[in-house]
């Protein structure tokens, strides 16, 4: 319990060294999003709900075959979520839309990782298992994950989903946006290589906007004028055009500002070179040799006298 | 105010104690099954809920609730205040055992229990639970460190262990010699440090849930999360120690430490004043109380643990009656830890609504199991190391009685 003075000078040291390192602590947070990121635009208005794009990322990703075949459409008969057993799936609404028959018409809506330019998962991710490659995707690997599930928690889109029945070495399941394939082999990934209706396009991010945004000047009254993903979260490698409001849609309503911002910010403005612990560690010092042997002059006046 | 930690060699298998041990059974029972079905087959946790009851009480509400153990250490040793002394070591042991059950939870918790080494080599800066994981495992080691004195107390010069063990005694005794003059000589390092993790890592805590403000709650989604939650577990420490204290006495029929007991709460209106003033204040700026009346499952939540878990128990302080009755503090005390533990329960379970499949979550009987058996083990710790080591004060007149 010795504090001595040499000890103790050494740390108010320390304390100055970090006092100094806060000015550049408190520096702006800055986005990490990959300039050349890839990604996929999805058109609403083309797709016919055939479910190749969910058969072909069961193929390409080696997951296990489905109850239900991939040609039975009824499967579409309810709102499903992507699992640990499929990274894509998609899911049908009637928004009201009608043909000339006054028949409701079906918007299908696919769904799997939106591939976020600043994701939560990984801001999130205490080993860093997940990450945001150069080309867009948002990377998981097993090999580090400890299954702490906070990316889960993180997640505005809810997509990371577990294999709570594996006891020892359960994986977080997510779409990889074929990542080996886009950037070894050079092929697109599965989904959009095999849509026959070409709703889904590939490609580099800024283009895609180009391209959504061309398409919904194009063909005025076609489109609603919003791309989602453009900015949502900050801007995510998946994004959609739609004819109908997207929160007809099951789309939800996200920020602008990318989530990890606000943690990081007050993360790092706290403890960059780790100057706040240092500081109160200085000034805890100080403290205890200034009450050193003096504390206890106010103790036999410790009222409230039983 | 003589000052005498002993062993309490009291009967320890007493019918509490047996009862603790069945609890103990069940969860342990409960962990098999964890590790052989997976978590899924031992809870109702799903993609849209990863998080449930054990974060939310064994992992969140463990820690909050430690908070005795570096609040008593500051008023002593750091500010002096040696009234107080008999009061630390049995908040430090809560406070160990407590991180120690925080961390079995997390191993259950985790999908990869054998893993849970990584973020040691594998660092994300970035990630505040990065930070409260350095933080609970370097405080971990300051609390058994904390420790240490106590067992020397007890065992230095009086090592004798029977049969062929006895070769070990002289080595065991080297042992406790160099640990006490190492943790006699460096004990207000590891006091400072103990202060400063729990800052930093009781607020992290809070700031777990600032990735996700479009999932928990805005009556909880605050960017002062952090500040709630430093200043609830500062505010929670003395009551804890109040209401561990009132229950390990009564049980073991020692002195209620009631001149310790009632002067040491008169701090907790001030802490607790100031969480509150945070928490209200934080509610008019955000504009946050037009949820108060909508009569959802979260704002009640909220209500009766701002109601019964901090504002009654705040009026009820302030009243000198009230603080030297022991019964009066006792209710206050434990309406402040109850108000805490909801607190956590709230941010982490309650208020977490997945905005798109909406899923609902209540913990499974196999998942209560298992936290209410770790609990009951660190009560059944608790017991059998106040036994054994001078953790409590010296049993009183009572002892003829």
């Amino acid at each position: 319990m010795d504090l001595s003075r040499r000890g103790f000078f050494k740390i108010m040291g320390a304390t100055g060294a970090g006092l100094a390192a806060t000015g550049q602590s408190a520096a702006a947070w800055e986005s990490r999003a990959p300039e050349e990121a890839y990604g996929c635009l999805v058109d609403l208005t083309r797709c016919i709900g055939c479910r190749k794009c969910e058969q072909a990322c069961q193929t390409v990703n080696g997951l296990p075959q489905p109850d239900q075949s991939f040609d039975d459409l009824t499967v579409l008969d309810r709102k499903r979520r992507p699992d640990d057993k499929s990274y894509t799936v998609v899911n049908r609404y009637y928004s009201g839309k009608i043909d000339e028959r006054d028949q409701l018409m079906p918007t299908f809506v696919k769904i799997q990782c939106m591939h976020c330019q600043d994701p939560a998962c990984a801001s999130a991710c205490i080993v860093g298992a997940l990450t945001k490659k150069e080309n867009g995707a948002v990377h998981y690997d097993a090999g580090k994950c400890i299954g702490c599930r906070y990316c889960m928690v993180a997640c505005p889109f809810e997509i990371p989903a577990y294999e709570y029945h594996n006891p020892l070495t359960p994986r977080v399941m997510k779409c990889t946006f074929c990542y080996e394939r886009v950037a070894e082999e050079g092929k697109l990934p599965g989904c959009a290589q095999i849509c026959p209706v070409e709703a889904i396009t590939f490609g580099k991010r800024t283009d895609l906007l180009a391209l959504g945004h061309q398409r919904i000047k194009g063909n005025p009254g076609r489109y609603i004028d919003h791309i989602y993903g453009e900015k949502e979260v900050g801007g995510t490698s998946w994004m959609y055009i739609s004819d109908r409001p997207f929160e007809e849609l099951g789309f939800i309503q996200v920020p602008e500002k990318p989530l990890p911002q606000l943690a990081e910010t007050i993360q790092h403005s706290l403890f960059s070179y780790l100057w706040s612990p240092i500081v109160l560690f200085g000034m805890l010092s100080g403290v205890m040799l200034g009450f050193r042997d003096k504390g206890d002059r106010r103790a036999n006046d410790e009222g409230d006298k039983p | 105010m003589s000052h005498s930690p002993s062993p309490m060699r009291a009967k320890f298998w007493t019918p509490g104690v047996v009862t603790l041990a069945f609890l103990m059974t069940a969860g342990a029972v409960a962990i098999v099954a964890r590790y052989i079905g997976g978590i899924g087959y031992v809870t109702n946790l799903t993609n849209a809920r990863p998080w449930g009851l054990w974060i939310g009480v064994d992992v969140a509400s463990g820690v909050a609730l430690a908070a005795g153990g570096f609040t008593t250490a500051f008023l002593a040793h750091i500010l002096s205040r040696h009234y107080y002394e008999p009061v630390v070591r049995p908040a430090l042991l809560t406070a160990m055992l407590g991180y120690t059950f925080v961390v079995i939870g997390l191993l259950v918790d985790i999908g990869r229990s054998w893993a849970i080494w990584k973020p040691l080599v594998y660092w994300n800066p970035n990630s505040v639970l990065f930070e409260v994981a350095m933080c609970v495992m370097f405080y971990l080691n300051v609390l058994y460190l904390e420790f240490v004195p106590i067992v020397v107390a007890q065992y230095k010069g009086r090592v004798s262990l029977p049969g062929p063990l006895a070769a070990l005694n002289a080595p065991l005794e080297g042992l406790l010699k160099v640990a006490d003059v190492i943790t006699g000589k460096l004990m207000w390092v590891f006091i400072i440090a103990g202060v400063v993790l729990s800052c930093m890592h009781q607020s992290s805590l809070g700031s777990l849930m600032l990735i996700a403000p479009t999932k928990l709650h805005p009556l909880w989604y605050t960017p002062i999360l952090p500040l709630l939650f430093l200043t609830s577990a500062i505010a929670v420490g003395f009551p804890m120690v109040v209401f561990e204290t009132t229950l390990v006495t009564s049980s073991l029929k020692l002195d209620p430490e009631m001149h310790i007991l009632s002067p040491l709460t008169r701090f907790t209106v001030f802490l607790l004043g100031l969480y509150l003033a945070l928490k209200i204040g934080d509610m008019g700026v955000r504009g946050t109380y037009v949820y108060l009346l909508d009569g959802t499952a979260q704002t009640n939540s909220f209500l009766v643990e701002l109601i019964l878990g901090v504002i009654v128990p705040w009026v009820m302080l302030l009243l000198p009656r009230v603080r030297q009755s022991r019964r009066g503090l006792f209710i206050a005390c434990a309406l402040i830890v109850g108000g805490v533990l909801l607190n956590r329960v709230n941010v982490f379970v309650v208020g977490y609504r997945p905005p798109i499949s909406e899923a609902n979550y209540a913990p499974a009987l196999p998942e209560i199991l298992i936290t209410v058996g770790l609990i009951a083990g660190l009560m059944f710790l608790y017991r059998f190391l106040v036994t054994y080591l001078p953790v409590l004060n010296r049993p009183k007149q009572e002892v003829s009685a």
